[in-house]
């Protein structure tokens, strides 16, 4: 993992000092609300309807099991005992006092988090695949890039104050984990014919209110120019971004009403300007950001699979949670453990201070003191040997986080939506919870396999609802809360954004519209097809049908 | 309603933890909702809200809103979703 160095730790520091000032000016009224509130955001401060929100970076989804037990301190000490894990792998505190951040931003100072930039219209926490350095089919660990990208996007002036926030994701894999078409930037790794590792460059994707799949602005750049090939990208953004119009201020919309060939142009001009100064990264550099990433000390193992047999048929909870759980590892004997946020009668992605700690603990015993965040708001432990996979399983059981549903239909992304955030426009965690409890059989989630829904409670979509397999957004019309469903949405490598179904359903009508598409879903597939894949296939029609019956013309009028 | 309009209060964030509180009748907030004050007569309004907006000035609290209330058996609800659920808090 990354270790901060010297110059990080003041960083740190020095700015939990400067808030504790700024903090103590608000409260005795030398700053007002509105000269306090970008001070506030650039540190992950925000208000919202109950109290204020903390929003702290995990840098690409990377934390040590001591960082967790400080979560889980933050937990008790300033919240109401539980966090809650966000799409940007980051985690968020709903019940902060404005007067004890400061405290708190020194004791997340002391292991290493902070909130820099986890707000504001700046370069935002870089997310990444949560199994990097460990997936299978994996290029290169992309963590390092993420890093430098983190070290150089971090208080960066130029930056500070771009027209809208900024989002980049990174992804090592050909499996994109990482949403990366989603994104302000998006990097792709790729290897070419000289066996060498680049990117391909994809810009101005994203969600919101004005949905797009990001550009290939550059098909291959060299590791040493990604700096300067995004200092071009945000120059050209921050030049020409539109600062008068909140909802036409990201880069999507720039490149997009521009057209992608300008904006090529416009970078590749800036980029030949800068390609050769100071931005050119050392491949020194590289190396040395990749030393705090080296693969911890495996075991010789060869792969268990006689165990794993033994265990699979000694029990069936087992066999099924192995298989929708746990992912391959590149390590012979080793395996990519996955604990979903998705209890019953749990909002996705929370999760309480004791059950923070049991993680951690488990962590260090099982793998390599590390945990992952997902975008998918689950946890993951990407280190674990195989012949003791049954043992951690009975311990994750014990935690309630075995249930055998990754990337089900009960695997729901899911915002906070109307119940804490002031942006909503409708309440989203009871609806996920609702559709949870209407998909309980283990069985039936294995024979529906791959369903991705997302929930956002307004458009600004931060469950991403565009991408999901089925895409739930609630509206508010009139003061009553109804929910918009779309198909065919998907933020993997072949992403998509999802199709409207019909007009918005109230709350209660969501489960029983969801059971009616899964089981129209049954009859339409072939063997061994995914819902995405029969969607594609088949087209929105059938399920449209399926929802609106038979006048399901009138659905879309 | 009252005489035709909607009864209202005042609603606003405190400044030093962020909990939503409300305008009570003779000046200063209260985080019960049951405590603060129910405006049935317009021309109360102005002045209720002006003190509200000073104390906003004098950092006790952050954006004070005038929300429309129903009263049933004497107890205010808010009639926005929203609102309710910053009166009553989460509904998970």
């Amino acid at each position: 993992m990354y270790r901060y160095d010297e110059f990080d730790r003041k960083l740190v520091i020095e700015r939990a000092n400067q808030f504790e000032r700024q903090v103590k000016r608000r409260l005795s009224g030398e700053l007002n609300e509105d000269q306090f509130r970008p001070l506030r955001l650039m540190n992950g401060l925000y208000l919202q309807l109950h109290a204020y929100m903390l929003r702290i970076n995990v840098p690409y989804g990377t934390l040590s099991s001591r960082q967790l037990r400080c979560f889980a301190h933050v937990a008790r000490r300033y919240d109401r005992g539980f966090g809650h894990f966000t799409t940007r792998q980051n985690i968020q505190y709903n019940w902060i006092k404005l007067e004890e951040t400061p405290a708190l931003l020194h004791e997340l100072a002391a292991v290493e988090i902070t909130g820099i930039q986890s707000s504001g219209n700046c370069v935002r926490n870089i997310t990444s695949d949560q199994y990097a350095g460990c997936a299978k089919d994996e290029l290169a660990d992309p963590r390092k890039y993420c890093e430098l990208l983190r070290q150089y996007s971090v208080l960066h002036p130029e930056f500070s104050y771009l027209p809208r926030k900024f989002k980049i994701a990174v992804t090592g894999s050909p499996k994109d984990r990482a949403a990366v078409a989603v994104h302000d930037i998006g990097l792709r790794m790729h290897r070419n014919e000289q066996g060498e590792i680049g990117f391909e460059v994809l810009v101005g994707g994203g969600l919101g209110r004005t949905p797009w799949i990001a550009h290939t602005i550059r098909k291959w750049i060299e590791p040493e120019h990604i700096l300067s090939y995004i200092e071009s990208i945000l120059r050209v953004y921050n030049l020409h971004g539109r600062r008068d119009n909140i909802h036409k201020a990201r880069i999507k919309i720039i490149v997009n009403q521009m057209g992608i060939d300008k904006y090529r142009e416009l970078v590749e001009a800036e980029w030949q300007r800068i390609k050769d100064s100071a931005l050119k990264v050392p491949a020194e550099e590289i190396e040395r950001i990749d030393r705090y990433f080296a693969p911890p000390a495996y075991a010789k193992l060869g792969d268990a699979t006689e165990l794993l047999g033994r265990q699979r048929k000694a029990s069936r909870e087992f066999d099924r949670w192995l298989d929708a759980n746990t992912v391959e590892h590149k390590v012979p004997g080793y395996r990519i453990v996955n604990l979903t946020l998705k209890a019953l009668g749990k909002p996705p992605g929370d999760i309480d201070a004791d059950t923070m700690d049991a993680v951690a603990d488990l962590a260090d015993r099982y793998s390599f003191g590390e945990i992952r965040i997902s975008h998918r708001q689950n946890l993951c432990f990407v280190d674990v040997r195989q012949d003791q996979l049954h043992e951690l399983w009975q311990a994750l059981d014990a935690l309630g986080l075995a249930s055998p549903n990754l990337d089900s239909i009960t695997d729901i992304i899911c915002c906070p939506g109307l119940d804490y955030c002031a942006l909503a426009n409708a309440r989203s965690i009871p609806v996920a919870m609702d559709i949870r409890k209407r998909f309980v059989d283990v069985d039936e989630l294995a024979d529906i396999g791959e369903l991705k829904i997302n929930i956002s409670g307004c458009m600004n979509a931060c469950g991403h609802h565009h991408v999901g397999h089925i895409g739930i957004l609630g509206v508010d019309k009139r003061n009553e809360e109804f929910f918009q469903l779309t198909l065919g949405g998907s933020s993997d490598q072949n992403a998509s954004l999802g199709d409207r179904l019909g007009p918005g359903l109230p709350q209660s009508a969501v489960p029983d519209a969801i059971a009616a598409i899964v089981e129209r879903y049954k009859s339409l597939r072939s063997e061994g097809e995914r819902f995405l894949d029969t969607y594609r296939r088949v087209g929105i029609e059938p399920f449209r049908e399926a929802v609106y019956g038979k006048d399901s013309e009138k659905a879309v009028a | 309603m009252y005489n035709g309009r909607p009864m209202r209060m005042i609603i606003a964030n405190r400044l030093n933890d962020g909990r939503v509180v409300f305008y009570k009748a003779g000046g200063g907030w209260d985080i019960d909702i049951a405590a603060g004050a129910v405006i049935e007569v317009e021309a109360e309004e102005a002045g209720l809200f002006a003190a509200a907006k000073a104390d906003e000035a004098g950092c006790k609290v952050v954006d004070p809103q005038l929300i429309d209330v129903q009263v049933d058996g004497g107890k205010p609800r808010p009639v926005a979703i929203r609102e309710a659920i910053r009166a009553f808090g989460p509904t998970i």
